[in-house]
């Protein structure tokens, strides 16, 4: 996401909440208010939370099954070409695509790269790992990993300006505003 | 999307977490057995004597590498012996994690998010010390990379017509798959003890592990559907591991291995075992590190009801061998009821039955499955049965199969011992380095249990 300050210094404002209903709350009211470059932060997956910020859907299931898919068939043909074409062996009469023996390691090799595709696919996504991120710079946004409930609206924001975000979220009665340096 | 693992608390009877925690204490009290509690004398003891036991273990493997498995008690007919019969068992005990991480988080029980990180931890190690024994019992270790499929000069390819070939897509990919379960979990909760951490170096460890977690909306979203995701694959992937493994015998045409019910028979073993192995940590890990608000009295009900259902399924198993043995007609197969009956090996088995079928049921009754003494001494017996269990099905079938001259006998010897010893001291160090590295229970998983977790519900009561 390019997050490049347009009218502010600032890489965008910080409101705290103290509960996860109040940040929903919060979240719902933004967007509603046009506010499209925002983000909310929770110590917990908060149902609803993401959609109240305008993000519905998320593709790491697309992601798993392609990966999935890439799994089998390349476990399958592998096989396939080692025991009828490259190497083939006459293990017990069995026909050399003895397709019935292929089977188990057609599945472990679908879950295997299923699997890894979830994990790597939503660290992807997310673009994780990244030690480092303005919000980070917020003292208090050390509790958003324990009890803290933060809404965020970054300054790339069409309608982001600094004085008129600010009372636009002082009055979602948050428990306290930061500016988050860029 | 409403995939989410927040389970509305519907079942309020017995609370899974103590009453009067909020998010700040849950946080405290698990964080701080890694951040501030300091490290007693009991256990620097403890992970000495674990320690002592690895160091044992590699003694065993060293000499086993100069001399070769001659030093084993394997044998013709006996080739398999105790390295197959722990690699089983320990593979069998690894299955309890995945199945409280997985599958008990697709069917939304709550209760196991108290006890997922540290099943799944147990299912690491467990997997660990299981893969160093058909590695060593390949005679060669240094050369078990010709088992995977790999553009050689000698121009060979493995048979993937093998159960053991196919043994070792199955096992790595689990262990592969329960790692980045494992860790995945943990993310959210290492970015709590990066938070949290006082030490500028601790906190950049943690950091680097947390990678930047910050806990955004946007990041929970993807992560719910992946750890969704990643739990319906490791469900059909822990019935398949324990499945293939059986497959290595039940592809083979001895008596006693050549058996259709092998399959569902391992897989409940397997759970029996992991699920008492789990008890066997819960118990003192819960009383020594006051975490009796998380892991209460119903999780330990819960867990000994699971092991004695996955119990009697292990007993279905045994009995309807003896059955097959006596309806099937054929003169080995009887024979080999009659050898476990009233062979050499007649007290193994009685011991076996004992262990796994007899003593388990007293779990009928309350009293013991709320009892942490009995129901930690149960779990240890049972661990000893499911022990006994893959020694009979390896030993005593091999031990006196078709042709009476080619019988024989298997004794263990001091290495065989000093190296299933020491994967259990093996095991033990890398738990007792766990507990005080990483969070035991996870964070953020336990918070989701507070109501107050739970918009929806939080805002019907208001209204």
């Amino acid at each position: 996401m390019s997050n490049a300050p347009v009218t502010s210094s600032n890489f965008g404002l910080m409101a705290e909440f103290g509960s996860a209903q109040e940040l929903v709350a919060a979240a719902h009211r933004a967007h509603a208010a046009g506010y499209q470059k925002i983000d909310a932060y929770s110590p917990f997956p908060v149902e609803g939370l993401a959609e109240a910020i305008g993000f519905h859907k998320n593709r790491v299931s697309l992601v798993v099954l392609i990966g999935g898919l890439i799994g089998g068939l390349s476990g399958y043909a592998l096989q396939y070409w080692v025991a009828a074409i490259t190497y083939p062996t006459n293990i017990g009469g069995r026909p050399y695509h003895s397709w019935p023996s292929f089977i188990i390691v057609t599945f472990e090799m679908t879950i295997l790269f299923a699997g890894l595709s979830a994990v790597f696919g939503m660290l992807a996504l997310n673009g994780l790992p990244m030690p480092y991120h303005p919000v980070f710079n917020v003292p208090e946004f050390r509790k958003a990993s324990e009890n803290k409930f933060f809404l965020v609206v970054f300054s790339s924001d069409p309608k982001y300006d600094d004085v008129g975000t600010r009372s636009f979220l002082q009055g979602l009665s948050p428990r306290m505003i930061a500016e988050v340096p860029s | 999307m409403a995939t989410n693992l927040q389970i509305p608390a519907a079942d309020r009877r017995v609370p899974v977490i103590a009453p009067g925690h909020t998010f700040s204490t849950i946080t405290d009290k698990i964080s701080n057995i890694v951040l501030k509690r300091p490290i007693s004398i009991a256990w620097i003891l403890g992970f000495l004597i674990m320690f002592s036991l690895t160091n044992m273990l590699m003694v065993a493997l060293g000499y086993l590498f100069i001399k070769g498995t001659g030093i084993w008690g394997i044998n013709i007919p006996i080739g398999w012996g105790f390295a197959i019969v722990n690699f089983v068992w320990w593979i069998g005990i690894g299955h309890a994690g995945t199945l409280i991480s997985a599958i008990l988080a697709l069917l939304r029980q709550t209760w196991r998010n108290s006890i997922n990180r540290f099943a799944e931890a147990m299912t690491l190690f467990a997997v660990a010390s299981a893969g160093i024994f058909p590695l060593v019992h390949t005679g060669r270790p240094w050369l078990a990379y010709w088992l995977f499929p790999y553009p050689n000069t000698m121009n060979y390819w493995p048979n993937f017509r093998s159960p053991l070939v196919w043994d070792v897509f199955a096992v790595s990919t689990y262990f592969t798959i329960s790692l980045v379960f494992w860790f995945t979990g943990l993310i959210p909760d290492l970015a709590t003890l990066r938070d949290r951490a006082e030490h500028p170096w601790v906190q950049r460890l943690y950091g680097l592990l947390a990678m930047g977690w910050r806990g955004s909306a946007r990041h929970w979203h993807r992560y719910e559907t992946a750890y969704l995701l990643l739990a319906g694959l490791s469900t059909p992937l822990v019935l398949s591991v324990h499945t293939v493994v059986s497959f290595d015998f039940a592809v083979g045409i001895v008596p006693g291995w050549h058996t259709t019910i092998f399959p569902p028979y391992f897989v409940a073993g397997a759970i029996y075992s992991g699920f008492a192995m789990v008890l066997c940590l819960a118990i003192p890990i819960r009383a020594i590190y006051g975490l009796k608000d998380f892991i209460t009295e119903r999780h330990l009900e819960t867990m000994a009801k699971v092991m004695l259902a996955t119990g009697l399924i292990v007993g279905y198993g045994y009995f309807m061998e003896a059955f097959m043995g006596w309806y099937s007609g054929s003169k080995f197969d009887s024979f080999l009821l009659w050898n476990r009956l009233h062979g050499p090996y007649q007290l193994w088995y009685a011991a076996l039955i004992a262990c796994n079928i007899g003593i388990p049921q007293v779990l009928w009754l309350k009293k013991f499955r709320v009892s942490t003494g009995w129901l930690w001494f149960i779990s240890f017996v049972v661990l000893v049965g499911m022990w006994l269990e893959r020694f009979i099905i390896v030993i005593v079938s091999l031990q006196r199969d078709f042709v009476t001259s080619s019988w024989g006998m298997y004794y263990p010897t001091k290495w065989d011992w000093m190296t299933y010893v020491g994967t259990i001291g093996m095991f033990l160090t890398a738990i007792w380095l766990f507990v005080r590295i990483l969070p035991m229970i996870s964070i953020f998983e336990m918070r989701t249990l507070l109501p107050e977790a739970h918009v929806h519900e939080a805002v019907e009561v208001e209204k």
